[in-house]
């Protein structure tokens, strides 16, 4: 099992849209492997984007089992190269990011979502159609393989947040 | 009828906002705008209010707060008329990158340059990043703007976009 180092803003990678991938390529398999081996170990986190450990590629992991905010959930998505085919329903809710660990943000997301994008190891071409914090999860890392923050997409000038931190 | 632009500034506590307010109640002035934040700690507010009290009875009644001197106070009467239309339309600039000398100043002039008025103002350092979110009203095509922020962002290093910010009506 490999951990990846998560890089944190402001690094330049994180504001460059990630390359398209071969997914099977067997660098890319790895990679692949080795975001979901780093999300597990990361309390808390639902997600990870190649360009959050250094790699500017569009390949991302998500996994929302089990969280409160979840209603459709499809377990551990790994996808190169995705796109978003669909979206609507657009909800504002509060984000953060294992890249920038200090702030918070309020987000319109869609919250009904078709993604399209290929499996690692088989490249077969696939459609997602998820909602809620799954579909917020998927476009959080789709932004991130296309250089992009939350902080981004922040609804305003009072919409990001220091993050509370309870000792 | 009076108009009074108030700050307070200082070491944050529990209670400053129920002293202020329940002394300009007292007064019968009535708090219209209001703006409450901690910046790196501090408390910082700044509120306009309305009443037929003077400037200077509402200056006295607010001192007994700076008494601990950990408080900084200033009252100031504005007129009525300063509510302006807004010019434009309504954009979010959301700038961030590696913290340096400079940034809100050089993206604010390019905004003003525009002829862009900046209507809201965050601006937040976690470690060594910087991000500004400015709510923008602007006249002009949205291209020409966020070719000159682009521009500037290149050549401060940091990552800055601009969408039109979203007014939904329900």
């Amino acid at each position: 099992m490999t951990v990846l180092q998560v890089v944190q803003a402001p690094a330049a990678v994180l504001g460059t849209a990630g390359k398209t991938v071969d997914p099977l390529a067997a660098d890319v398999v790895q990679l692949a492997t080795d975001l979901v081996d780093t999300m597990r170990v990361s309390p808390g986190c639902v997600g990870l984007a190649a360009p959050q450990v250094g790699v500017g590629a569009q390949v991302f992991v998500v996994d929302v089992t089990g969280h409160p905010k979840a209603r459709t959930v499809h377990g551990t998505l790994v996808l190169c190269n995705a796109r978003v085919v669909e979206a609507s329903q657009w909800q504002k809710g509060r984000e953060g990011c294992m890249s920038v660990p200090d702030l918070t943000g309020d987000v319109k997301r869609a919250s009904r979502l078709v993604v399209a994008g290929q499996l690692p190891g088989t490249g077969e071409e696939i459609e997602i159609t998820t909602d809620a914090f799954e579909a917020r999860a998927l476009q959080h890392e789709i932004d991130h393989c296309s250089g992009l923050l939350f902080l981004d997409r922040v609804a305003g000038a009072h919409a990001v947040y220091a993050r509370k931190v309870y000792l | 009828m009076n108009e009074y632009a108030v700050t307070v500034i200082g070491h944050d506590r529990p209670g400053i906002i129920a002293d202020v307010a329940e002394t300009l109640a007292g007064l019968g002035l009535n708090l219209t705008d209001s703006t409450m934040t901690r910046l790196r700690g501090h408390f910082a507010m700044t509120l306009v209010c309305a009443g037929s009290v003077s400037a200077g009875d509402v200056e006295s009644a607010l001192a007994p707060l700076t008494a601990g001197r950990t408080l900084l106070v200033t009252v100031r009467e504005v007129g009525e008329d300063l509510v302006e239309p807004p010019r434009g339309e309504h954009y979010v600039l959301t700038v961030h990158g590696a913290d340096r000398l400079g940034i809100v100043a050089a993206l604010s002039r390019t905004v003003a340059a525009a002829g862009g008025n900046i209507t809201d103002l965050t601006t937040r350092l976690a470690g060594n990043l910087y991000v500004v979110v400015a709510e923008v009203d602007a006249p002009g095509a949205m291209s020409d703007l966020a070719t000159a922020i682009d521009r500037v962002a290149g050549e401060l290093g940091v990552e800055a976009t601009l969408r039109p910010a979203e007014a939904d009506l329900m």
